[in-house]
């Protein structure tokens, strides 16, 4: 119940932010806090309690965003009515690629490397065929109304992306008490005991990606109507895929606050490089890829594995 | 029809030759340490910097870095496994591929930070200097990086099966603990293959860049390609890396000519899916994942 | 006699062209604590593996409880009532001991509170009761043994398969666990155990049946098997038989009721 507590705290916290500040630039921070805490929590979904570790889960994102770009565009879709089509996309796409993964046995290193080659055909494809604007990408036009999910100021965003979150910390809290969570984590410690007390494994594992894609197609969905553009390398580049698995880990894995503590420390470290070093092409990736390299060969459980056990 | 496809042919053979000397790296890795080197794609990037600059700032000739790239490269990988890959396994996999995907991921943004994503190559006497191969026209810097890489090839497999290091490569290789027991120091061991792996970066880097070109995401488009070539040619093979570097090469090759330049690179990746999923030993490997 | 809750016919596996289970046929009637017996390599685990559903044999069936079970998951044959524990344990280490057995209880109890309420429970049963917060990476091997097995008895089996529950245990753990897996056969759950401590064997099997190099060689109640010649030759080796009779010993080894029972080979 604590935590249920702590949740509703933070989510809180966030809710007032718009009344304490209406600095632009605030609020663009904590919009991309949040937004790489949804990243982290999909990846932690299924990196995280399920011990599958992803390295394309761009796949996904980019799927979410250019399933949304493409229905407002091309069919004149309603944002609000796409939104849940475009979680749909992510989600058959992480069936198909579930279902080829797991069906045959792949697991550490190897399904890490087949989810980032997915991830690349997705990309290669999205690069080559025009409904996706081919290399040069797909534009949102620009219409300010809520009715249109684009909102006139950052704090209709930041409410956006915030409930996205709120229902990732939510899942996130269920993993941690309910049967489904149970037989996920038993799959990840050992999958043969998980076999012998009754897990179907595979079934299992096929949840836990598509429930992970859903979280990462809601963040394609949102990157998309933010920024009113998307591309093939932003969608289904690495990038997307680095920052979620990074925030995701240097949190802590299978944790629910975890997420949201990598993403704060990531960007708090990424801003302060910028301020220290000049805003230097990629110097905030080389942040992460030292924190990430720090974490795993200090502390593998991650930050919140400072503060007391999984919290 | 046949014009165009043996150009074709022969250009995947020469860029296949290449492949499989950064594929041989990757698979001398795997097999001893049995860890996936997902930061093989950013050395090469880092080992094409190095004969960039040493051509730009010294005039040095990319043939003849040689073997200061071998030597330099060598000692950057002994000392990343030894002070910085092998103190963070604790013992799993993941974390493994998780340190070595941090490492691409510093290297990248780092050459990013300081050289800017400019693409660069470098202009030589013979950078279009081209020869006749049976009616076909092939570059020559091509040619040589073909000789050049088997000749590599030839040298590591020499290195590997017939010297006392190569030996107790081996027996690390096949028995860890058993190597141990007969006074072999693994851990040094395994910082030797990880810059053995390393230097056939630097080799292939010097045969590379003549031909091709260096940016800071350039090793993106490697890793792939030199994981595909090892598990088609089953993980920890030198014969099943060569082949595969020869077949990827071509597949790519015969790809870009029939599906564009774009949508070509598609077959690789088809390729590394399939191979993955249903036959995990590789083409040429008895029994692997 | 019972009627059969297992039946196996005619198992056969082999691995790369070597025979490891050649034709077996065996049953385990209702209620009772049967053991399977032989020498190391015999392929009584890969026995367990076919009956299971970890392994798909080459020829053969298996019934339980009247249905054929060949073709089906593990997780699907758990879900019939046929538990199985691992020769060598495969606790979920990070997790503490009552989060490992809820992963069992949970299997008929859909809600979280009531299968870790019910976790207690078993622990409490076999003696885990002061380790339940402990992660079950802590445990002693004897702590880990009982862990395995309140898992499997938590999915509420009606037949449970233990594989060498009793091994790297002392004699002293040995003895407390003879009672717990009485009292497991005694609330009416069918016990089919590989054992190497044939003291533990002799105390609690009522049926045995010896393997010895993928075949069956004989069955029978205890005092039966221990008389037979091919046992004590695929034990003891070659001309045993021969030599013991002719002692006339009447301390055979692995005759019940002595201190150090346990068959070496």
């Amino acid at each position: 119940m604590r935590e249920l507590a702590l949740i509703v705290a933070v989510l809180a916290a966030f809710l007032c932010a718009p009344w304490l500040t209406d600095s632009g630039v605030v609020l663009n921070f904590l919009i991309m806090v949040l937004f790489a805490t949804l990243l982290g929590q999909a990846w932690n979904i299924l990196g995280g309690y399920g011990g599958q570790f992803s390295f394309g889960h761009a796949a996904f994102f980019g799927t979410g965003a250019y399933a949304m770009a493409v229905l407002q565009t091309v069919f004149a879709v309603n944002p609000w009515l796409a939104l849940p089509l475009a979680i749909l996309c992510g989600v058959l796409v992480a069936l198909v690629i579930g279902v080829l993964s797991f069906r045959y046995g792949l697991r550490g290193s190897y399904f890490a490397l087949v989810t980032l080659a997915f991830a690349e055909v997705l990309r290669i494809l999205a690069n080559t065929f025009d409904f996706t604007g081919a290399g040069v990408g797909l534009q949102l036009p620009l219409r300010e109304a809520a009715g249109n999910m684009q909102f006139a100021d950052k704090t209709g965003y930041l409410y956006l992306v915030l409930s996205f979150v709120a229902f990732g910390l939510m899942l996130s809290w269920w993993l941690r008490h309910s049967r489904y969570g149970a037989w996920l984590s038993a799959v990840r410690d050992n999958e043969a005991s998980a076999l012998a007390l009754g897990i179907d494994a595979l079934r299992v594992k096929l949840a836990a990606i598509m429930l992970s894609a859903a979280l990462m197609a809601a963040a394609g969905a949102f990157y998309l109507q933010y920024f009113h553009y998307i591309d093939p390398h932003i969608a289904y580049g690495p990038a997307i895929s680095i920052e979620a698995l990074v925030g995701a880990i240097v949190g802590g894995l299978g944790s629910v606050f975890g997420p949201l503590l990598g993403a704060l420390v990531l960007h708090l470290l990424g801003e302060a490089t910028r301020n220290l070093m000049g805003d230097l092409p990629g110097i905030s990736l080389v942040v992460y890829g030292v924190v990430l390299v720090l974490i795993v060969m200090f502390i593998p459980r991650g930050l919140s594995g400072l503060f007391g056990r999984r919290a | 029809m046949l014009s165009i496809l043996f150009p074709s042919l022969l250009n995947g053979v020469a860029t296949g030759a290449i492949y499989a000397l950064i594929a041989l790296g990757l698979t001398l890795i795997y097999g001893v340490l049995h860890i996936v080197n997902f930061a093989h794609g950013a050395a090469l990037m880092v080992a094409l910097y190095g004969v960039y600059f040493l051509f730009t700032a010294w005039h040095v000739d990319p043939y003849l870095a040689l073997p200061i790239m071998i030597v330099a490269m060598f000692c950057f990988g002994y000392g990343l496994q030894r002070f910085v890959i092998g103190r963070a396994s604790h013992g799993k996999d993941e974390y493994i591929l998780l340190v070595t995907l941090g490492i691409a991921i510093i290297l990248e943004n780092l050459a990013l930070a300081l050289f800017r994503s400019d693409t660069h190559s470098i202009d030589t006497a013979y950078t279009l200097a081209t020869v006749d191969v049976f009616g076909a026209l092939i570059a020559l810097p091509k040619l040589i990086a073909f000789f050049g890489a088997l000749a590599v090839s030839s040298a590591l497999l020499l290195l590997i099966g017939r010297t006392q290091l190569g030996r107790a490569i081996r027996a690390v290789a096949r028995e860890k603990q058993g190597a141990r027991v007969v006074g072999i120091d693994v851990e040094h061991i395994y910082a030797m293959s990880f810059g053995i792996g390393m230097a056939c970066l630097g080799a292939a880097a010097c045969f590379l860049l003549p031909a091709y070109y260096v940016n800071p995401l350039v090793g993106n488009g490697f890793v792939l390609i030199a994981f595909t070539i090892v598990v088609l040619g089953g993980m920890g093979s030198f014969a099943g890396a060569l082949i595969g570097g020869l077949i990827v090469g071509v597949v790519e090759s015969l790809g870009g000519l029939w599906l564009g330049e774009s949508l070509g690179q598609i077959g690789i990746f088809v390729i590394f899916i399939a191979v993955l999923l249903f036959r995990p030993q590789g083409l040429f490997g008895q029994k692997g994942a | 006699m019972k009627p059969a809750i297992l039946e196996a016919r005619n198992l056969a596996i082999s691995f790369g062209g070597l025979k490891a289970v050649a034709d077996v046929s065996l049953t385990v009637a209702a209620g009772s604590l049967t053991a399977l017996i032989g020498p190391n390599g015999a392929g009584k685990s890969t026995l367990f593996a076919m009956i299971s559903g970890f392994l798909a044999p080459d020829a053969g069936t298996v019934h339980f409880d009247g249905r054929l079970l060949s073709g089906l998951p593990p997780y699907a044959i758990c879900r019939l009532g046929l538990a199985r524990t691992f020769q060598i344990v495969q606790p979920f280490a990070a997790q503490t001991v009552r989060e490992n057995i809820a992963v069992g209880s949970h299997l008929h109890e859909p809600r979280r509170r009531q299968a870790l309420a019910l976790a207690d429970a078993v622990a409490e049963r076999l003696g885990l009761a002061g380790e339940l917060d402990k992660p079950a990476g802590s445990l002693t091997t004897a702590g880990r043994k009982r862990l395995e097995l309140a898992r499997a008895l938590a999915t509420r089996p009606r037949l449970l398969l233990l594989d060498e529950v009793l091994a790297g245990l002392n004699p002293q753990e040995v003895a407390g666990m003879i009672p717990v897996i009485r009292g497991i056969c005694d609330e009416g759950v069918t016990v089919l155990m590989i054992e190497h401590v044939m003291q533990a064997v002799m105390n609690l099997a009522e049926d045995i049946w010896v393997l010895a190099n993928g075949c069956l060689i004989a069955h029978g109640g205890p005092q039966q098997v221990t008389r037979d010649g091919a046992v004590i030759e695929a034990y003891l080796g070659k001309g045993m038989a021969a030599r013991l009779a002719a002692l006339d010993e009447p301390d055979a080894p692995g005759a019940p009721g002595k201190s150090d029972g346990a068959a070496h080979d």
